[in-house]
């Protein structure tokens, strides 16, 4: 069975059921629209499946931090406790609450789950893995994941409620705020690659050496700030302000119940797979790697930054809302600059490798 | 275009809500994040508790003072009983005076441990409260095998303590101590040196001493303000005189200090059971008291020490089986009453708020009886 993984390359796959549909002799209009199709509701399918297990996951990882067990009872080590979550909220009732703003309170939910999504169409997950490898690729990603954004603000609006509105207004600023030194950090990478493509710039990473993350000294310093800023894009602890429970009760879907608040759930922790991916593509050589398959090296990889991320979340205070704002633009901001001053200078110069 | 203008509005902070730790309705006049006032509005965990005990004995008294703050409810027990045995002027037997000691004290060590737990937990580190739950267990454990409760012991009685300790007692609870003296410093190592968790405490929810002893505040709020009154050093009830040990203070009033004072309470409290269980004298655990227990006319009022300030029973008695009226005090009331006082005009924010609420360590039950 190792063997048989380790010489399985999915993208072979692909290609084989590419040439099925082709000499069935349907048009090639018809061809493309399946296999787009197909490919769209894989995404979808390995994506959601992936949501759930990285719930689990992060409750298994909460609980072995805090010295318990975390979910144990359905199956081994309680491997489809999310699964019966999920069949439970899709059950429940979904409370509609008469002083909402219809429109918006109905659509924010589909809204952050579909921005969820977007960023899948480029993000590579093996050699030739990718549903569209477009070259303005993370200028692209940076754009969509931005519509998580509106979504939270729309939530917080339309729910006509406080608490809500509260965190609709905090995800909005802090989003807005954490995007700069991000993008930033991004930059320097994208100095190096020479391109926005995310096939491209993981080809430049072609050894260990190669990865950004070994460049020293603005590789680093942009991974570090990459990955702070990550955190607080994905609204996760200690950056968890929007819906920092002890303050904001559950800030902005403190009203959604049921399936719309599952699907805030998911998108929560699909945008946290996102951030983990766009940092391994970029800093860790992305499917690079040796012996195994390269989505494998790329999955395995994407899980170590999402397992730091939720080490982050189980250890950390949360900071105030003036506190997250002062270090976005008093600390991040100026260090992420000053590093994509330094690397483009080292560019210039050639004094890189 | 026309100035913007903005305009302050209101907040109902509970009864339902996270971290009121109870069912503490605080009404928030909020500018945008800012907190410009907030008013308490206590009473929703009413339950009456003084006027029960005026239809009860006084044995019967005690389990329903057991309720009245739950989380140290050896010291409800132990106060009302030091009320009673104050007006009959018993004598209690030596060996029942250190095993109330002991119980205070690990009692207050289990508060303590909460007020870790859920501190952390406000400010936003949610594992904590898990590990400070995991030491507390091992003192409930204790509480469990000597009476059979964990929560509202009905321990300590008028004329002494229930019943004896198990013979097991005495070496799982210097195991206990060892254990959580060994953890405590893991608790700080955690905490103490985070620079979030100082960026939320350090300088936040400033208490006055002069202004907190006026509107009565008392315990670990107002020792981390830099007043040293503690009341087993200044008013020492039951054996407190014997033992060996110092007044955790802090001098700055913040979040910060307050936190710092009640992990050093720990400290002392651990000290202070291990010197009781290396004198603990053989003997009765319990005076002769008649079955229609009956103390003479008069009114008495005690205080003691607990892990939320000075805690008060005033019983006055018409020499009947039953107490004529039973007022009590406690710690947090007077600090839920002192919270506007020192969060209005401040600027704080609502995070800064719960940070505040937490490290008062409030207990609603105590507050609406």
């Amino acid at each position: 069975m190792p063997l048989v993984l380790m010489s399985l390359e999915l993208i072979e796959i692909f290609r084989w059921a590419y040439g099925l549909l082709a000499e069935l002799g349907l048009p090639p209009v018809w061809v493309m629209l399946i296999s787009y199709g197909v490919i769209g509701v894989l995404m979808f399918g390995v994506l959601a499946l992936l949501a759930l297990f990285l719930v689990w996951w992060e409750r298994k990882v909460a609980g072995h931090v805090q010295q318990r067990f975390g979910p144990m009872r359905n199956g081994w080590h309680g491997w489809y406790q999310t699964i019966a979550d999920a069949i439970k909220l899709l059950q429940k009732e979904d409370v509609d609450i008469i002083a909402r703003d219809k429109f918006v309170f109905f659509w924010a939910p589909v809204l952050c789950f579909v921005a969820a999504f977007l960023a899948y169409i480029c993000i590579p997950f093996g050699k030739d893995l990718i549903v569209a490898d477009l070259n303005i690729g993370i200028l692209y990603i940076m754009a969509v994941t931005t519509f998580t954004v509106i979504a939270l603000l729309m939530a917080g609006w339309g729910s006509n409620n406080k608490y809500a509105l509260f965190g609709g207004m905090r995800s909005a600023a802090q989003a807005i705020s954490y995007e700069v030194p991000m993008v930033a950090s991004i930059l320097t990478v994208i100095i190096y690659a020479g391109s926005l493509s995310m096939v491209d710039i993981v080809q430049s990473q072609n050894s260990f050496f190669g990865w950004f993350i070994c460049r020293m000294p603005f590789g680093p310093i942009a991974f570090v700030t990459y990955i702070i800023a990550a955190t607080a894009e994905a609204n996760r602890a200690p950056f968890d302000i929007p819906e920092a429970e002890q303050e904001l009760v559950a800030g902005f879907n403190i009203e959604y119940s049921g399936m719309k608040f599952a699907m805030f759930f998911l998108a929560e922790f699909i945008n946290l797979f996102t951030v983990s991916a766009i940092a391994v593509t970029l800093f860790l050589g992305g499917w690079e790697g040796p012996w195994l398959p390269s989505w494998l090296w790329f999955l395995l990889k994407t899980l170590g930054i999402v397992f730091l991320l939720m080490m982050f979340r189980w250890t950390y205070p949360r900071l105030r809302v003036d506190q997250l704002m002062e270090f976005a633009w008093k600390f991040l901001v100026p260090v992420t600059f000053a590093n994509l001053i330094l690397a483009a200078t080292m560019k210039y110069l050639g004094w890189y490798w | 275009m026309g100035k913007l203008r903005t305009e302050e509005f209101q907040v109902n902070m509970g009864p339902q809500h996270p971290s009121t730790h109870g069912v503490c309705r605080l009404l928030l006049t909020m500018d945008g994040e800012k907190v410009v006032d907030v008013v308490p509005h206590v009473g929703y965990l009413h339950r009456s508790i003084e006027k029960i005990c005026e239809n009860r004995t006084y044995a019967m008294c005690i389990p329903v003072l057991d309720r009245f703050e739950y989380v140290t409810a050896m010291s409800c027990n132990y106060v009302f009983a030091l009320a009673a045995e104050k007006l009959a002027e018993m004598e209690v037997p030596e060996r029942a005076e250190y095993l109330r000691v002991i119980m205070l004290e690990l009692n207050r060590i289990a508060s303590h441990l909460i007020f870790y737990g859920t501190t952390a937990m406000d400010v936003g580190a949610l594992t904590p409260f898990l590990y400070g739950l995991r030491e507390r267990e091992l003192i409930v454990d204790l509480f469990e095998m000597t009476c059979g409760q964990r929560l509202t012991y009905n321990y300590i009685r008028v004329g002494g303590v229930s019943r004896d300790i198990p013979k097991e007692f005495v070496p799982k609870c210097r195991e206990a101590v060892k254990i959580i003296g060994e953890k405590l410093s893991d608790y700080e190592g955690i905490l103490n040196e985070n620079p979030i968790w100082i960026a939320r405490m350090k300088g936040i929810g400033l208490t006055d001493p002069q202004k907190a002893i006026a509107w009565g505040v008392s315990g670990p709020v107002l020792r981390a303000a830099g007043v040293k009154h503690d009341l087993r050093k200044d008013d020492p009830y039951s054996i407190y005189n014997k033992f060996d040990f110092d007044v955790a203070i802090r001098w700055n009033g913040d979040c910060y200090d307050r936190y710092l004072v009640r992990l050093d309470e720990i400290r002392q409290s651990l000290k202070i059971i291990t010197q009781a269980l290396d004198g603990l004298p053989e003997g009765d655990v319990r005076a002769k008291v008649k079955a229609k227990f009956k103390p003479p006319a008069g009114e008495v009022y005690v205080r003691i020490e607990n892990s939320r300030g000075e805690m008060g029973v005033h019983l006055v008695s018409d020499g009947s089986t039953k107490p004529l009226r039973v007022k009590t005090r406690g710690g947090s009331f007077n600090q839920l009453q002192y919270l506007p006082e020192i969060v209005r005009g401040k600027g704080y924010l609502i995070a800064d708020l719960v940070a505040i609420f937490a490290t008062f360590d409030i207990i609603l039950p105590e507050v609406d009886r």
